[in-house]
């Protein structure tokens, strides 16, 4: 326990600690705000649109703020030392070898997927998704005050994304990932030499396909195997748009809007299921999913 | 005494109203001032409840004014070579007056600034502020969103101590599998990528994170990043006026 206390406490991850109690205490003041408006006929903001001056009732929010910010800043600053270690040594290699805290999210994800997809795809996905989201989103209601009931589909989405993704996949990189990027329960000794044993097989090995040859070349049985799992989950979306496309929201929503939507929403929820692939058949004593699809240019 | 030098030419031309509390005074209090002039005169209540705006993108704000101040002052005492930039941060924590200090702040308020940025972000989504007008500035804040990233990831290498060079290798390793782009990326070898002349090797400027990495990073974290970041932030800023203020219900039923 006293090793996780350690880490816990190092200076450099106090900004995890942060985060993860803000993000508890903002997510349960939108609840408590959304419930509240959403039981109520007019939302609470509705009813304070009343004009104040600016001088002094934003103003003096904004210079107390500044002087508390400072305050904080001046303290902290001077209770911790920003960490220095040993000089840059490109011959010495530290086990765990960590990115900055922030992208320990997507470091998490290359345990799941080749670097090409989680260092490079759902980067990109995320910035591009996320800059997409006012085009796609078109319910008139929920702007400019909290809300549940009025837009759960994106709520929903948004907070799964940002609360389970980005938050958790952080706070699980820095203090549950030990040497050799291995899992360790709080309390576990980081031990530098631990190797987990897993013999990882592809999807299509689960029905019998092999996804080498004798001579190691490429299956072709298992290559096609593997276009049918993913065109076959991406085509979910079709499947849905045909069979709702005539609903007034479908139509007021449009095929490229959809499209964006379905593909996006797919795409993230197929990051879960390939980190279910991997990590449920452990818990059943059966090897885990490496690849669900391999191809001579790359893997998913 | 004071009334006499109220009356000069001198303060006349610096302060061009009474501070008598009224109306007229309140608004040239914003108006008159280049820095709160940011500000309309008058907002509608719920703009000031902090349980509504949660205060992360002036915090934010104010955080990159510390940063910038602070980063200027470390520039003092930094040489961004792998000769001396190791040493620098040495003679920084332990013989430059409140070097520590400077320091410290720098990191800590790089950290907590990643931290509003990202809350700032989830309190305008769940508002739904990114809905007509503000679509665009949503996209904004995106675009200062990975500034924001990139600013604290260039600067993580500068110190030159085995946590930055490590966590930069991490990091820069993923653009080797950039598809079409990385040498070890789905088709980047078909199109004739080596380790010597992909996107890596333009970011790193060599074939490992070295010296010329270290400078290349040092220049777009002083320069290049921060100034890109102030005009998204001018026309980020600006936007929110534009677009009508900060978020309100009301403003959903004007359109």
């Amino acid at each position: 326990m006293g090793q996780f206390l350690e880490i816990l406490s190092k200076p450099d991850n106090i900004p995890i600690v942060l985060l993860l109690l803000s993000v508890i205490y903002f997510t349960w003041l939108y609840w408590v705000k959304a419930k509240r408006n959403d039981m109520a006929t007019v939302p609470v903001e509705a009813t304070q649109d009343d004009k104040v001056q600016v001088w002094p009732y934003l103003v003096r929010i904004e210079f107390l703020m500044t002087i508390a910010i400072m305050a904080v800043m001046v303290v902290w600053s001077i209770a911790l030392d920003a960490p220095l270690e040993e000089p840059a040594n490109r011959a010495l290699t530290p086990n765990p070898s960590k990115a900055p805290w922030y992208f320990l999210g997507l470091q998490e994800l290359l345990v799941y997927f080749d670097p090409w997809i989680a260092g490079v795809v759902l980067p990109t996905l995320i910035i591009v998704g996320l800059m997409a989201i006012p085009y796609v989103d078109i319910n008139e209601k929920g702007n400019g005050y909290y809300t549940y009931k009025e837009r759960k589909f994106a709520v929903l989405t948004f907070g799964f994304g940002f609360l389970i993704m980005w938050v958790a996949l952080i706070v699980l990189g820095t203090f549950l990932r030990g040497p050799g990027w291995n899992f360790f329960w709080p309390g576990e000794v980081w031990d530098p030499h631990y190797v987990a044993v897993l013999t990882n097989v592809d999807l299509s090995e689960y029905f019998g396909i092999t996804t080498r040859m004798p001579d190691n070349s490429l299956n072709p049985l298992a290559f096609i195997f593997g276009a049918v799992c993913v065109g076959g989950f991406y085509s979910l979306g079709v499947l849905y748009w045909i069979k709702n496309r005539n609903t007034d929201l479908m139509q007021k929503l449009g095929l490229v809007r959809y499209s964006v939507v379905s593909f996006l929403f797919l795409s993230m929820v197929g990051v879960v299921i390939k980190v279910i692939l991997r990590l449920l058949p452990t818990a059943f004593g059966l090897n885990p999913v490496k690849y669900v699809w391999v191809t001579p240019w790359f893997n998913v | 005494m004071f009334d006499q030098l109220k009356k000069t030419e001198v303060y006349k031309s610096i302060f061009r109203h009474s501070y008598q509390d009224t109306q007229r005074n309140r608004a040239l209090q914003i108006v008159d001032n280049v820095f709160l002039h940011l500000h309309p005169v008058r907002v509608p209540r719920h703009a000031t409840n902090l349980s509504y705006t949660w205060g992360m993108g002036g915090i934010t704000f104010l955080l990159f004014l510390i940063l910038t101040i602070t980063g200027v002052i470390l520039m003092f005492y930094y040489r961004p070579t792998a000769q001396y930039a190791y040493e620098d941060m040495k003679y920084l924590m332990n013989d430059v007056p409140f070097g520590p200090l400077i320091r410290n702040m720098h990191r800590w308020a790089a950290h907590a600034m990643v931290l509003t940025v990202m809350l700032h972000m989830f309190r305008v989504f769940l508002t739904g502020s990114y809905k007509p007008p503000r679509q665009f500035n949503w996209v904004v804040g995106v675009l200062l969103l990975v500034l924001t990233l990139l600013l604290s990831f260039s600067g993580y290498l500068l110190p030159w101590d085995q946590l930055s060079i490590w966590a930069v290798t991490v990091g820069t390793n993923m653009a080797r599998a950039t598809p079409l782009l990385g040498h070890e990326g789905p088709l980047g070898p078909e199109l004739g990528m080596r380790i010597d002349n992909d996107v890596r090797f333009v970011l790193l400027g060599g074939t490992e994170v070295g010296p010329p990495t270290l400078l290349r990073f040092y220049v777009g974290h002083c320069i290049f990043l921060p100034l890109i970041a102030v005009i998204f932030m001018a026309v980020h800023f600006w936007r929110v006026r534009k677009d009508g203020g900060i978020s309100g219900p009301e403003a959903a039923k004007k359109i």
